[in-house]
């Protein structure tokens, strides 16, 4: 029965079916990187430099002659990683910081919202840029800096929800009932706001995914020679006017994946907001 | 006349000062978290005259730290920087050069920011048409289309954009000049030379600037027309027989464009931000190029006079839009005293 209604939604929204799909196939691909790739990513074909796509280099060599698309389909285990790692911290920090603020209201609320005012005024990517490079690029300063930059969205959201929740009349009853303010949140509030925050961790993915690859093109991502989609493009640019295929292919993959993240988040939106029904 | 107003400009006075004070809030927090944070991290803007200079010793280290006070306490370092900045003072650059960090700034400011408002202009001008059409003709062909390129501005990296751009249009067809600002030649040119250089030599930037901030701009856009064209009173407008034109300019975009006038406040730290990236691809002496030369020297004033900089030009960008939404929207004007 499920996979039939699954099946008839897939059916109704292309948005939905086409964004899925490719998140889907891309985490495959991702996951299953070590089998499929026909070379080791980081293996040398020092014969073969900066080929152009061929039967044996399906997108050609880059200049130390590692194939393209072995790398290609290792720097998306990255990305993939990054992103949710990093949605992972700010979706953790949002959502506990949008409960409380929205449930205990008065100055918790307003010291809070303030200080998400204060980060949204930020200039996030000079700050990114600047811890990182002071830390050292790695993968993991990366993802916890992104993730520590980026929760604000989901604070705001979540404290809305909850806002909303707290005065309906289930949680006063589970309060008449005795229910403690931490189970009351846990169990009965933060449920209700799943959906939404759901939404905004698909698109934080996207979001995250394209930071990453912005530092990585910037020198100042994921270190040589791990290969990133961000990496190779600034590889690429470097022999942009010989090698066009280096700078090609690294960039649709992202395109292709951030689009991927967008379309599934927008339709789940489409899907679990009833305003848009109506109208 | 007078007498009536006079209640209205006090809430208006107590709402700007409300604002000033806590802009000035925020900017004090911003400096003191990135304060703390840039200090804190390894690394100084003394390793690379030391520890990465063979010749130079741990006195030599000494001697520098205590040049540029790192030797003292951080909250004496940060009182004394803030108090130096009230004077508008952001103190020396750390680099070799050693020339105010303000100077520097102010070399580098009017590019990135004039490149930034042309494009935004730009976007605008775009955009807001799009957004109407679209919500107007909403689920026609015409529309589908839009929404297809939107999504793909959406995921469109602009660092990948500008590669393309570069390939199209400086490699294959030899169009326009790949990077710098100017070419070789630019002093023996005339003027009107020097402006048709800049121009070319600034066409492909703006243009990846722009289509950066098309998307959301005219999806936003069609959003808040979609919204305003379910109101009540755009039904009183066609129920009294206004033509479609007229309810469209006159009544409903109005109200639609004040969303897009905050989202325009809002979208300063992502520019700001977008600058690091498309000013090294296109090698233009822009603030993003000074801010990631810094970062990678470790020039704390430099870092932390962009921060601040960053910061100020976006709260100043929330402050516009805040005032614009007030001229565009009688409704705020009269609530002013309640918040």
């Amino acid at each position: 029965m499920l996979p039939r209604a699954i099946r008839n939604m897939l059916g109704r929204n292309l948005m939905l079916t086409l964004g899925s799909g490719i998140v889907l196939a891309m985490s495959l691909a991702a996951l299953l990187a070590p089998l499929i790739a026909p070379f080791h990513p980081d293996a040398l074909h020092l014969d073969h430099i900066l080929e152009p796509p061929s039967s044996r280099f399906w997108l050609g060599t880059d200049r130390l002659g590692r194939d393209v698309f072995s790398r290609l389909l290792f720097g998306g285990r990255i990305s993939l990683w990054v992103g949710f790692v990093a949605v992972g911290i700010s979706v953790s920090i949002g959502t506990t910081l949008g409960l409380i603020s929205g449930y205990f209201r008065s100055w918790v609320d307003e010291c809070i919202m303030r200080f998400v005012d204060i980060m949204l005024c930020f200039p996030s990517f000079f700050l990114i840029l600047a811890v990182i490079a002071f830390l050292e690029p790695s993968l993991t300063n990366i993802m916890i800096v992104i993730g520590l930059t980026s929760w604000m969205g989901v604070t705001r959201l979540v404290r809305a929800e909850t806002l909303s929740l707290r005065e309906r009349d289930f949680i006063a009853a589970a309060r008449l009932s005795g229910t403690s303010s931490y189970h009351i949140l846990v169990r009965h509030i933060l449920p209700n706001t799943l959906a939404p925050v759901l939404i905004t961790a698909t698109l934080g993915i996207a979001g995250a995914i394209l930071t990453e690859s912005s530092l990585s093109f910037l020198g100042l991502g994921v270190q040589p020679p791990t290969a990133s989609w961000g990496n190779m493009l600034m590889d690429g640019k470097a022999v942009i006017s010989t090698a066009p295929w280096l700078s090609l292919y690294p960039g649709l993959a992202i395109l292709v994946t951030v689009l991927g993240y967008n379309l599934l988040g927008e339709s789940l939106r489409d899907f679990f907001d009833p305003r848009l029904h109506v109208r | 006349m007078l007498n009536s107003r006079t209640p209205q400009l006090f809430g208006v006075m107590l709402h700007i000062l409300k604002k000033t004070l806590w802009i000035l809030l925020v900017l004090l927090g911003i400096t003191v978290i990135s304060f703390w944070i840039i200090h804190l991290a390894p690394g100084s803007p003394t390793d690379m005259e030391t520890t990465l200079n063979p010749l130079a010793g741990a006195a030599s280290r000494q001697r520098l730290e205590e040049l540029y006070g790192l030797n003292r306490p951080l909250y004496v370092q940060y009182w004394d920087w803030l108090v130096r900045l009230v004077h508008l003072d952001f103190g020396n650059s750390m680099s070799v050069d050693a020339r105010p960090v303000l100077t520097k700034i102010m070399e580098r400011l009017p590019l990135t920011v004039g490149m930034n408002v042309i494009s935004l202009m730009l976007t605008l001008l775009i955009a807001v048409p799009v957004g109407i059409i679209s919500a107007c003709r909403r689920n026609s062909l015409l529309d589908k289309i839009i929404t297809i390129l939107v999504f793909l501005g959406f995921a469109m990296p602009s660092f990948w954009l500008a590669l393309l751009l570069m390939l199209f249009f400086g490699i294959e067809l030899q169009w326009l000049p790949i990077s710098g600002l100017t070419s070789i030649n630019f002093d023996h040119l005339d003027l009107w030379g020097k402006f048709c250089d800049l121009v070319r030599h600034l066409a492909l930037p703006v243009l990846v600037y722009t289509v950066g901030g098309l998307a959301g701009m005219s999806r936003y856009m069609r959003a808040c027309m979609l919204e305003t064209l379910r109101q009540d009173y755009i039904l009183t407008a066609r129920a009294k027989g206004l033509s479609n034109r007229a309810v469209i300019m006159r009544h409903a975009l109005r109200n639609a464009l004040l969303p897009v006038i905050t989202l325009l406040g809002l979208s300063v730290p992502g520019l700001i931000g977008g600058s690091v990236i498309i000013e090294s691809i296109f090698a233009l002496p822009g603030l993003g190029q000074l801010f990631y030369g810094a970062v990678m020297a470790r020039d704390y004033t430099m870092i932390m006079g962009n921060l601040v900089l960053g910061a100020v030009l976006t709260l100043l960008g929330n402050l516009l839009a805040d005032v614009c939404y007030g001229i565009a929207d009688p409704r705020i004007r009269t609530k002013r005293g309640e918040r």
